[in-house]
């Protein structure tokens, strides 16, 4: 082998071992980060943790069956403000964004992408807990949509535009009107990374805290009421993990664990929904 | 190969002689199309010339020329897809069954309904290929759901691919080969019932299999249909096209009877084109 060539050689194996090494760093994060809450939170886990609400301090048993519900009910309806309003966005920004309204919006999306969540939920205190003169769990909803909805318009727009352009013609030519070509062919066609998007959204905004620490604000009985301060799984976190009691730290562990086991089952259902399948765009 | 300048104008672009020719009303033949020095511009710049043709009922005519001519803006302006083309304007006037289609007041989505049109390359929606073809009849309503089995089946015998795909009807389009797109796409505008059929270079994609037979299918479709076909393939042009017109930078140089174009062109540049000294 010429000196060039092995040194080619050299370099091309001494790149692939670089690469090998920094992706296994970035996976080994979330393996320690999986492996601890196992570790510590797995023996914590029963029957009573899933139904239970939490016990008073200084006993034992209890649950965290209010923080679940209440992190179900405070994601659930963020996504319902959220995802119409983002997918629509996304939308309109593909199809018709070309103009002057559509850099502004575009602007404004990335500029809110990187607003931080505590700004984002002091917004949400301002317009919806002051005038309702209440911490709400819909005060919570509303700082993570607000936090999902720029996602969502750049994924969707994203989708949207990888979707050919001789789809749109062909539905055109059959005589479809553009607004319909739109739905009906072109976000029909990018559904599937519509919805990935949709998820990988839900799934960042169901971890968040800080919007939700002077807006849904937590709650230590369980509650189904959307007017009023409700519990949720990132809240009872940060108030068991600071918190003096053992206990309280144990349950902490747990809760970060199922919030975790959560998010994970999210993302896995974006991947599921991505896999190939005619109507993929990917 | 160089040109000689004397003999075919400029072919590296520049604008050739450009006298207006007179419109070629075929014996015998009502028109279907008639384009009325027809111009368009895409921004400043003009892609046709006051085009002026008679395009004539249940015959296959053909465009040919060297690519960037104009054929296909010519093509897409008769369904009006320049529409949502930024910076695009007319002049002169098209007349499908001799009303305007710009009169104000067309329904475009109905005159796009009567106009069929096929692409370059296949573009199948990703359904499968029964919706793919229940797509235009759906949505202008033209029969009934119960109807519309019958309806798809008639388009795809129509389109000559019933045989191939009566079992895989609740397969994606895009699972077919590329001859079979494309014939799939034909279903799906013949599904709509138009009146003319424009086909943009539909076998420029293809093999030589698949193009002849689409071709064979153009010829048992201008019974009923009106077809307007580009084409690069001036060999093609010459097996199907009952009339053939030659663009040339953006002018319609020369239109008649494929055989007199093919045979006896009247026009220096349409005999250079076509005997192969430049395109």
């Amino acid at each position: 082998m010429s000196s060039r060539a092995l040194r080619r050689h050299l370099i091309s194996r001494l790149m692939t071992a670089l690469v090998v090494v920094l992706c296994s760093l970035a996976v080994l994060a979330l393996v320690l980060i999986m492996g601890n809450l196992v570790i510590k939170g797995a023996s914590s886990i029963d029957w009573a943790f899933f139904t239970k609400s939490p016990v008073p301090a200084g006993q034992t048993g209890g649950g965290v069956a209010n923080a679940i519900v209440g992190t179900g009910i405070i994601v659930g309806l963020a996504a319902l403000i959220g995802v119409p309003v983002g997918v629509g966005a996304g939308l309109y920004l593909a199809e018709y964004g070309s103009g002057k309204l559509g850099f502004i919006v575009r602007f404004i999306a990335d500029v809110l992408n990187g607003t931080p969540s505590i700004v984002v939920g002091i917004v949400a205190w301002t317009f919806v807990v002051r005038p309702m003169h209440r911490f709400s769990a819909l005060a919570g909803s509303v700082a993570l949509a607000v936090l999902m909805i720029p996602m969502l318009a750049r994924t969707t727009e994203e989708m949207v535009r990888l979707v050919p352009h001789s789809l749109r013609e062909a539905a055109l030519a059959l005589g479809y009107p553009r607004w319909r070509t739109s739905l009906k062919v072109v976000a029909r066609t990018a559904l599937s990374g519509i919805v990935t998007g949709c998820l990988v959204g839900i799934a960042r905004v169901a971890g968040e805290t800080a919007p939700l620490l002077f807006t849904a604000l937590g709650n230590l009985n369980f509650t189904l009421s959307i007017t009023q301060p409700m519990q949720a799984l990132s809240l009872q976190i940060y108030v068991y993990g600071t918190g003096p009691f053992e206990e309280w730290h144990r349950l902490a562990w747990a809760s970060a664990l199922v919030l975790m086991g959560l998010v994970l089952s999210i993302s896995l259902t974006a991947r599921w929904v991505t896999r190939e399948r005619h109507g993929s765009v990917r | 190969m160089s040109v000689p300048e004397a003999t075919v104008g400029r072919p590296d672009g520049q604008t050739p002689k450009a006298e207006p020719r007179g419109v070629v009303q075929p014996p015998g033949q009502p028109a279907a199309l008639e384009s009325q020095a027809y111009s368009f511009w895409y921004g400043p710049t003009q892609a046709l010339h006051e085009i002026n043709c008679t395009i004539p009922r249940n015959a296959i005519t053909a465009l040919i020329g060297p690519s960037g001519c104009g054929k296909t803006t010519f093509l897409r302006s008769v369904n009006r897809m320049h529409d949502l083309t930024p910076g695009a304007r007319h002049s002169g006037d098209i007349r499908l069954d001799n009303a305007s289609i710009f009169a104000p007041g067309t329904d475009v989505v109905d005159l796009r309904r009567r106009i069929g049109m096929v692409f370059q390359r296949p573009n199948p929606f990703p359904k499968p290929v029964y919706d793919n073809v229940a797509y235009g009849p759906r949505l202008n309503r033209l029969c009934s759901d119960r109807e519309l089995p019958d309806r798809v089946e008639r388009a795809l015998r129509d389109a000559a691919l019933w045989d191939e795909v009566q079992d895989r009807l609740r397969e994606p389009g895009t699972s077919l080969s590329g001859g079979q797109q494309q014939r799939l796409c034909i279903a799906r505008a013949l599904a709509n019932e138009p009146e003319l059929l424009l086909m943009d270079e539909p076998c420029s994609a293809l093999d030589p299999l698949a193009t002849q037979r689409i071709e064979e299918l153009l010829v048992e479709l201008k019974q009923r249909y009106t077809i307007v076909l580009v084409t690069h393939n001036m060999q093609q042009a010459a097996r199907v096209a009952d009339f053939t017109g030659f663009f040339y930078v953006g002018h319609l140089v020369e239109f008649g009877e494929t055989n007199q174009l093919f045979t006896r062109p009247a026009d220096e540049r349409t005999e250079a084109y076509i005997t192969g000294r430049f395109g």
